[in-house]
């Protein structure tokens, strides 16, 4: 498998501001807050050219972090990302217009007093992609291809709809050409009869322009839908990769189980009394993060070994790993 | 069948606004029995919000309920004055919202706060107010609830903070809550053990309940019966299992049909065209009938309700052929 978008070691702390009386406090050995979170853990993946990884977790743990490390938005603490052997960052700044990002939150992204047409033109004239004079042009294909009316460029973002808008971000976010497109939550804010329509653009375009996408959603259902493969976070580090398929059918990681059992499902006998597979307890937080295996304390697979050792990625089968000491025990569960 | 607990007849809330008449909420009727849960499902805008904020009496101008009737235990609820209705409410009807951030005072613990929602309504002592309270939160699953009562909302999760609301809206055991997507902001693990114990809270203690929200998934996994807006009524409404199984008005078909679950992987999905219609300026007749496949010149007039057995939907070509469901 030739890897077209590898992302190596990669971790991110953030540790907290601390003003100057607080560094100087914290050298006196007074008791400052210094601990930093590591959002982002060790991830290492690589994408072929043209597929769409899905990245899946709950809130907190890290997915949208490891989107904006490979979207080259922050630098990583450790680690690189590399597009075609040529790195996305260096020195802390973004080197390359070949990964584009698209939002959560079309209200938030788009700037309100920018004609949308501006907004879109704006990054292909200051590449060099297109010039001033022919940007109208430019904007008006891109603005074709993501099924909007190209009269509209004259408009402002509030006289658009929220599908409207995410179609805005997509057009922005394609008008620079990129080889990789980060979607951070792209149908998260949107109706769900609009959310068919994002995603039918989505699948359209990945398909048509080659793209490489990481597809960043805590809508399981939804990732299940446009990705190849699918990688479950937990509290900054990769628990589980593989094939969408087998993952979703075969959870080899207990979290991965447990999540799919969470989510709720259309229920269509009246007589049936749903039975949720609920976690118990809550994600730790990740300034103290448990020992060993982050998942341990909610697992029911733990045991001693769990608590005292940190699980390797190991692989299962083709193309498929996984972060956990009992493993083979969770997957003969998922297939019994 | 005995009496409904909650009862709502032709209930119309419009807003006054310099633009034109919002109306909001036009003409919508259902009954809601001890214990029964009942799912609101609709999108942005769709006026189902306004609904539940119509049933406690809390629309403030320019809006304000134009016409129909909300009867709680037999009792009119549109006619009372202001007082009266604050008695009624958090004591035999509560709301739960979406955003339990912005519930909770921030300035005040949670035992405070749920010690002055005791207070409103009864004479109890400092202790048995206490042990009261912190009854409700281990109800709720909140562990060591003695001590968390003297933390602040800060000190806790989403999720946490979401169960504190429950905790609160249960209090006085009210015959009906609303629930104004509760567990929208909230993980999905988070999501699925607060769900569990909802739907176990109202087999216990009787209480009724109004659950709103988008997501038709929730809904199906803790409301026996279902209603469906869009533009301000409800257009289709039923048990939840028939209903999604075998859905009669394009709009609820066309939802089902537009879940990615519904979809082989990959494929493209089905799609409902255009986005919903602003109240400002709807269409005459059918608000659906701009969106919908199966639209006629007939639809240039307003369908009523049809009934047939325990299921209404408001539509002149409903659809017939049973949904695929995927097994």
């Amino acid at each position: 498998m030739s890897s077209f978008l590898s992302i190596d070691n990669v971790s991110r702390l953030f540790g907290p501001n601390l003003t100057t009386g607080e560094k100087i406090a914290a050298k006196l050995g007074s008791k400052v807050e210094t601990r930093s979170v590591r959002a982002v853990s060790d991830v290492s993946l690589s994408i072929r050219k043209g597929e769409t990884l899905g990245l899946v977790g709950e809130s907190g743990c890290g997915k949208s972090t490891l989107g904006r490390l490979i979207a080259g938005i922050l630098p990583p603490t450790t680690g690189s990302v590399t597009i075609d052997g040529k790195p996305v960052m260096e020195n802390g700044t973004k080197v390359t217009t070949r990964v584009q990002t698209v939002f959560q939150d079309p209200f938030a992204s788009l700037d309100p007093r920018m004609k949308v047409g501006d907004t879109v033109a704006e990054g292909p004239i200051a590449h060099g992609l297109t010039t001033k004079g022919a940007a109208r042009e430019y904007v008006a294909g891109w603005f074709e291809r993501v099924g909007l009316d190209p009269v509209w460029a004259d408009r402002y973002p509030h006289q658009f709809s929220g599908g409207q808008r995410q179609r805005i971000a997509i057009a922005r976010a394609l008008a620079m050409q990129p080889d990789v497109l980060i979607c951070d939550e792209p149908v998260a804010s949107l109706d769900v009869s609009i959310q068919a329509q994002i995603i039918n653009l989505f699948l359209e375009l990945t398909h048509d322009l080659e793209l490489t996408c990481v597809f960043i959603s805590h809508d399981l259902s939804v990732v299940q839908h446009v990705s190849d493969r699918v990688a479950v976070m937990y509290l900054g580090r990769i628990v589980e990769l593989g094939p969408v398929a087998e993952v979703f059918g075969t959870p080899a990681h207990p979290y991965t189980s447990a999540l799919f059992g969470s989510v709720p499902k259309l229920v269509l006998d009246a007589d049936e009394l749903v039975h949720f597979e609920t976690i118990e307890g809550e994600v730790p937080s990740p300034l103290s993060p448990p020992s060993g295996c982050y998942y341990h304390p909610r697992c029911p697979l733990a045991s001693e070994q769990c608590s005292a050792q940190q699980p390797a990625t190991q692989p299962v089968a083709e193309l498929r790993a996984v972060a956990c000491h009992h493993f083979e025990k969770q997957l003969a569960k998922a297939t019994a | 069948m005995s009496d409904p607990v909650l009862s709502v007849k032709d209930l119309k809330t419009h807003f006054f606004t310099r633009a034109g008449v919002v109306k909001a909420v036009d003409g919508i009727s259902f009954d809601l029995a001890e214990g029964e849960i009942m799912g609101l499902v609709g999108e942005s805008g769709s006026g189902k919000t306004v609904t539940g904020f119509s049933l406690l009496g809390l629309v403030d101008a320019p809006g304000r309920i134009v016409s129909g009737s909300v009867k709680l235990k037999g009792t009119e609820l549109t006619t009372l004055s202001a007082a009266e209705l604050r008695s009624l409410r958090g004591h035999d009807i509560s709301m739960i919202f979406q955003d339990p951030i912005a519930t909770l005072n921030p300035m005040l613990t949670i035992g405070q706060q749920m010690r002055m929602a005791i207070d409103a309504h009864e004479r109890l002592g400092a202790r048995a107010a206490e042990a009261r309270a912190a009854e409700l939160l281990t109800q709720v699953g909140i562990p060591s609830a003695k001590e968390r009562l003297r933390a602040y909302p800060h000190e806790f999760s989403g999720g946490m903070r979401q169960r504190v609301a429950i905790a609160i809206a249960l209090l006085h055991r009210p015959a009906v809550i609303v629930a104004d997507e509760p567990t929208t902001a909230l993980d999905v693990s988070i999501q699925a053990q607060i769900l569990f114990q909802m739907r176990d809270l109202a087999r216990e203690t009787g209480t009724a309940m109004v659950w709103i929200s988008h997501d038709l998934a929730v809904v199906s996994s803790l409301a026996s019966k279902l209603a469906v807006m869009y533009a301000g009524r409800i257009v289709e409404q039923g048990p939840t299992a028939t209903l999604l199984r075998d859905p009669r008005h394009p709009y609820t078909a066309g939802l089902i049909a537009s879940l990615p679950a519904m979809a082989a992987p990959g494929t493209p999905l089905t799609q409902i065209p255009g986005t919903t219609p602003s109240l400002l300026s709807l269409p005459e007749g059918c608000p659906f009938a701009p969106r919908c496949d199966r639209a006629t010149d007939t639809c240039k007039t307003d369908p009523d309700m049809t009934h047939q057995d325990n299921r209404g939907w408001r539509c002149f070509h409903p659809v017939t052929r049973t949904a695929e469901v995927p097994a």
